[in-house]
């Protein structure tokens, strides 16, 4: 880049050196919204585990699954009040991050003591449980 | 013309306005405390991979009961449920504290902070009565590979409140001694995260741990 | 060897007992000298009246240059006590053939490989590359200190600490004689019953806690203070590369930290991780300790790579070739070392779906390391090329390093792994990497800052003398390492019986001597550096015809690194500025906000120390007092709220004048 280059940055201060205060404190509809989503989504999992509404086991294991995922996207939202402009997005990148790596590290850590179990102990990959 | 735009190869550009293209001449001080909301939610991630670890240790050896007790005869979800509620109402609360924050009123947050507080021990002390239950039934850490998990799973979490409870005492403290300066509003800032981001990590307990437990 | 049963206890000194003193005599040998030397230090230290001194700019300083070299220092004494772990292993294995039991015992010996990789690791590479990067990252990015000064004095003092747990262990009890991930059931309390693996437990523990805060410490940092104008894709490359290996710190660590508490709870209370009954795995601790231990080798050499580019650019006088591609190799990097771990257990019996992923995205991972080494090649191609200590450094790197990775990508095939996993061959190359990229890169990294730090250059003659006795030890000592490997010789082994092997490991030897030579002839450079400082003296502050901000700034740099905060407008901005003849600011000077020193991180990691010792040893009243002393004490220091004062713009306006007679006495 020449010197001459310089007219292209007429703002020397481009990224990097703001001090910028971002919306921290949410207000109280934001607090009152979500504290009111995650009870109604905290109550429905509870409920369709104790009353066993939905018969397949299966279906009721991905249904509360996906109100937990929910759930904390409410929790990020509304307590934690996520967004993508505080501190010029680096928060946002960093729970991306962060997410990638928790499913990398479980869902490959899952994965690979699955495979040596059903390999290695054909016994025990299933129900340790019932062994008397 | 800015300084800062000036070509510094024109011929015309005096070496003083050179070196103001090129040197911050009228900088300010900078804000205390600039970084912090930023390291602190940086460390709260590294926290977030302690819990990932648990939870992945939770998966592999959660089925091992080594003909032990499992989830089914030992988990009472009503107790789950008022302990989750403790939560939720500690979150409210502690954003009702931040609310009083923002309007600078001293004595309000002190005294949402001392409600969150209460909500919080309520929780520790429900989880402190559910273990005591489950040890005292012969369900220990030390029974087997799932009982290992769920106590280092549940534990640490319960760990983690107890630590924010000292920590909201201390800044109760430190507001009534200094009142709500930048530096207390930002403790408060982070305690906010910290106290919220525990609430998210014990969705996925309440979750993977009791319910899909019972589901088993 | 019998094994000696340790039983007893008591509740003021817990396991701690006569019997705790090591009676082989090597190890006594050592523990004399180590004691006279030290009180040598001690005596010279109380004679010279350098206490006050030590404590008050040095141990509490919240500098980022002066914490930066105390790593360094940290890390060059470690990196002794590890190689003397590693000539003595040498040793051992030349000598120990047809019935020659060689000169130390089994427990001795497991207990040296155990220390050797664990120090090398832990505590001569990671302050290493901690050290630079405090170091050099504030001064490249045109900032006056971290973004939390307290918490980096408080990190170096954590990293510390659990150095120093792992020396007390030489003297005091035994250290771990398990390798230097302690593979359970190995390391769990029913075969390590006394305190060697809870050495290494609380060692590393301590010292993990410094290195993700000084992880946090300089993302913030990096994020944050830039000087204005520098954008991401302006920053310097061995800021990038920082970046991403602090971003690795903090995504591993805390890994780590979880796999040793399981481990701890194994051991101290009876649970059932990773024990072999009772429903534990001993497999997952195998798995989940590579989750962290996979990433933490891209965490030692990324930030060397950023060395290599800076000083290949330097010494050929060119900007970087393909800058943009190597910042995106970096980031590929990073996220690919997440998804590789299983290839350092490909036999442990996942099965073929799992490993043969595993070996793909291990050997994709060469493709942006390789795209690394044809960027330097190009920078260098019509360059004009000074072949300088940190150039040469940078040349054994870029061979080295090559061959490295190839055995790297050939182990990487899940067939070809159940052949060569766990033998020599495995040790071959990770030295090679290890030793050419982090180890060379340091070398390259001491010898390009250190005119920087001290405001002289290093020696050239013994830099050479260094330079070469550590290629050629080098290529001498591991090369037959690949032969043995390959000839099926398993590591770790204290005797062998086939006669014909011998003389690959006297080879070995004699590498690993002349290595010798080439780190006493890097102490010699040191001191005769500093005997000689008039002559190598550095006026200017950019003796090498830099490009990066921290050139621009004086050598050494006053402690607010810059009276006038630069602004960028380039890649290279130093070299920018030198091109538009930009005059350094003479008047003007305002008063600088500086952080305070600080007592808290000594006291704090001092109190870690021994809360780790107190556990090691179940001195539990001791425990329980250091852990409300670190609570009790953390807690007090919030309480303090005036942390920082401002440097008046008299000084500043009296170093900067100083400076600009230096400059003009210089000519420059």
């Amino acid at each position: 880049m020449s010197a001459a280059d310089h007219h292209a940055h007429p703002n020397p201060h481009a990224d990097g050196h703001h001090d910028d205060h971002e919306g921290s404190h949410g207000s109280l509809r934001d607090y009152l919204i979500g504290f009111i989503l995650s009870a109604v989504l905290t109550a429905i999992p509870f409920w369709l585990v104790m009353s066993g509404a939905i018969a397949d086991k299966q279906a009721t294991a991905l249904v509360i699954m996906a109100f937990a995922v929910v759930q904390i996207v409410v929790h990020m939202i509304y307590f934690l009040h996520m967004n993508t402009k505080s501190e010029n997005g680096w928060t946002v990148m960093a729970l991306i991050f962060t997410i990638i790596i928790v499913v990398i590290a479980l869902s490959g850590s899952l994965w690979v003591m699955y495979h040596l179990n059903h390999n290695m102990m054909p016994m025990m990959s299933h129900d340790m449980g019932q062994v008397p | 013309m800015s300084a800062t735009t000036l070509d510094a190869t024109t011929p015309k550009a005096s070496p003083e306005q050179i070196t103001a293209a090129f040197y911050d001449l009228n900088e300010h001080d900078h804000p205390e405390g600039g970084s912090t909301m930023l390291g602190f939610w940086i460390y709260l991630m590294s926290d977030c991979l302690i819990f990932a670890m648990l939870f992945a240790a939770y998966g592999v050896l959660g089925g091992n009961y080594a003909a032990g007790p499992g989830p089914k005869d030992l988990f009472e979800l009503p107790l789950v449920a008022v302990n989750t509620a403790m939560l939720l109402f500690s979150s409210i609360t502690y954003g009702f504290a931040m609310l009083a924050m923002a309007k600078n009123r001293r004595g309000a947050t002190q005294a949402w902070l001392l409600v969150t507080a209460l909500f919080g021990m309520a929780f520790i002390g429900i989880e402190l009565h559910e273990f005591a239950g489950l040890i005292h039934e012969g369900a220990t850490p030390m029974r087997s590979g799932f009982l290992t998990a769920f106590f280092s799973l549940v534990g640490t979490h319960g760990l983690h409140v107890t630590f924010g409870l000292i920590w909201l005492f201390t800044l109760v403290v430190q507001i009534g001694a200094k009142g709500l300066i930048p530096a207390n509003q930002r403790r408060l800032m982070c305690l906010s995260l910290f106290w919220h981001f525990l609430d998210v990590i014990w969705i996925g307990v309440f979750t993977f741990v009791y319910l899909m437990g019972m589901l088993r | 060897m019998e094994a000696v049963v340790h039983n007893h206890w008591s509740p003021l000194l817990g396991r701690l007992w006569w019997d705790a003193i090591p009676t082989e005599p090597i190890v006594l040998v050592t523990f004399v000298i180590v004691a006279i030397g030290a009180a040598a230090v001690l005596g010279a230290l109380t004679y010279f009246r350098l206490w006050g001194y030590l404590w008050k700019e040095w141990f509490t300083s919240v500098d980022h240059k002066k914490i930066g070299i105390m790593y360094m220092v940290l890390g060059l004494i470690m990196f002794a006590r590890g190689f003397a772990d590693a000539i003595m292993m040498r040793l051992q294995q030349a000598m120990a053939f047809g019935g020659n039991e060689g000169y130390l015992n089994a427990h001795h010996y497991d207990q040296i490989f155990t220390a050797h990789g664990v120090i090398m690791i832990f505590f001569a590479a990671m302050p290493f590359v901690t050290g630079l990067m405090n170091y050099v990252v504030p001064l490249q990015i045109g900032a006056r200190d971290v973004s939390f000064p307290f918490l980096n004095n408080f990190s170096f003092w954590m990293t510390a600490s659990g150095a120093a747990l792992v020396m007390t262990s030489l003297f005091l009890g035994e250290f771990g004689q398990t390798g230097w991930l302690a593979y359970p059931p190995l390391s769990n309390l029913a075969y390590s019953p006394w305190v060697g693996v809870d050495y290494w437990i609380w060692s590393l523990q301590v010292a993990g806690v410094g290195t993700l805060l000084s992880g946090v410490n300089l993302i913030a940092t990096i994020v944050k203070m830039r000087a204005p104008g520098m954008t991401m894709m302006r920053m310097p490359v061995f800021t990038w590369t920082a970046l991403c290996t602090n971003i690795l710190i903090v995504a591993a660590f805390p890994v780590l930290t979880a796999v040793l508490c399981m481990l701890s709870l194994d051991r101290y209370l009876g649970f059932d991780f990773f024990t072999n009954d009772f429903g534990g795995n001993a497999m997952m601790y195998v798995n989940l300790i590579w989750i962290w231990g996979h990433p933490e080798v891209y965490i030692l050499i990324l930030p060397l790579f950023g060395v290599f580019s800076e000083v290949t650019a330097t010494f050929s006088g060119k900007r970087l070739f393909g800058y943009t591609s190597m910042v995106y190799a970096t980031m590929v990097i990073t996220i690919l070392s997440y998804i590789v771990w299983l290839h350092h257990f490909f036999t442990m019996g996942s099965g073929a779906s799992v490993n043969s992923f595993f070996g793909i995205t291990t050997m994709v991972i060469s493709i942006p390391t390789g795209a690394k080494l044809f960027n330097w090649l190009f920078t260098m191609y019509r360059g004009r090329i000074r072949f300088e200590l940190p150039m040469m450094w940078t040349v054994a790197f870029m061979l080295t390093f090559t061959i490295g990775g190839m055995t790297g990508v050939l182990l990487a095939v899940p067939p070809a792994d159940f052949v060569l996993h766990n033998s020599l061959f495995l040790i071959a190359h990770f030295h090679n990497v290890i030793i050419g990229g982090v180890v060379f890169g340091t070398f390259a990294g001491i010898n390009y800052w250190w005119p920087k730090a001290f405001g002289y250059k290093l020696d050239p003659f013994w830099g050479k003398v260094s330079f070469w006795s550590w290629v050629v030890g080098f290529y001498l000592a591991f090369m037959p390492l690949y032969v043995l490997g390959l000839m099926g010789v398993t590591r770790r082994m204290r005797v062998f019986d086939d006669p014909s092997l011998q003389i690959w490991f006297v080879i070995a030897a004699i590498g690993a001597v002349l290595i010798a030579v080439g780190i006493a002839a890097m102490f010699v450079q040191f001191g005769v550096s500093i005997m000689k400082r008039d002559q190598l003296r550095d006026e200017t502050g950019d003796p090498w015809g830099g490009r990066t901000l921290e050139w621009s700034t004086s050598s050494p740099p006053p402690a607010y690194n810059f009276a006038v905060t630069p602004i960028v407008h380039d890649i290279d901005a130093w070299e920018d500025m030198k091109r538009c003849g930009v005059q350094r600011p003479t008047s003007g000077f305002r008063p600088i906000h500086m952080p305070k020193n600080t007592a808290t991180g000594v006291v704090l990691a001092g109190l870690s120390a021994v809360l780790g010792f107190a556990m090691i040893w179940y001195i539990w009243w001791l425990a329980a007092a250091a852990f409300a002393g670190i609570l009790g004490y953390a807690i007090a220091h919030t309480f303090n709220y005036k942390r920082d004062y401002h440097i008046p713009a008299e000084t500043v306006v009296e170093t900067e004048d100083a400076r600009t007679r230096q400059l003009a006495a210089a000519g420059a």
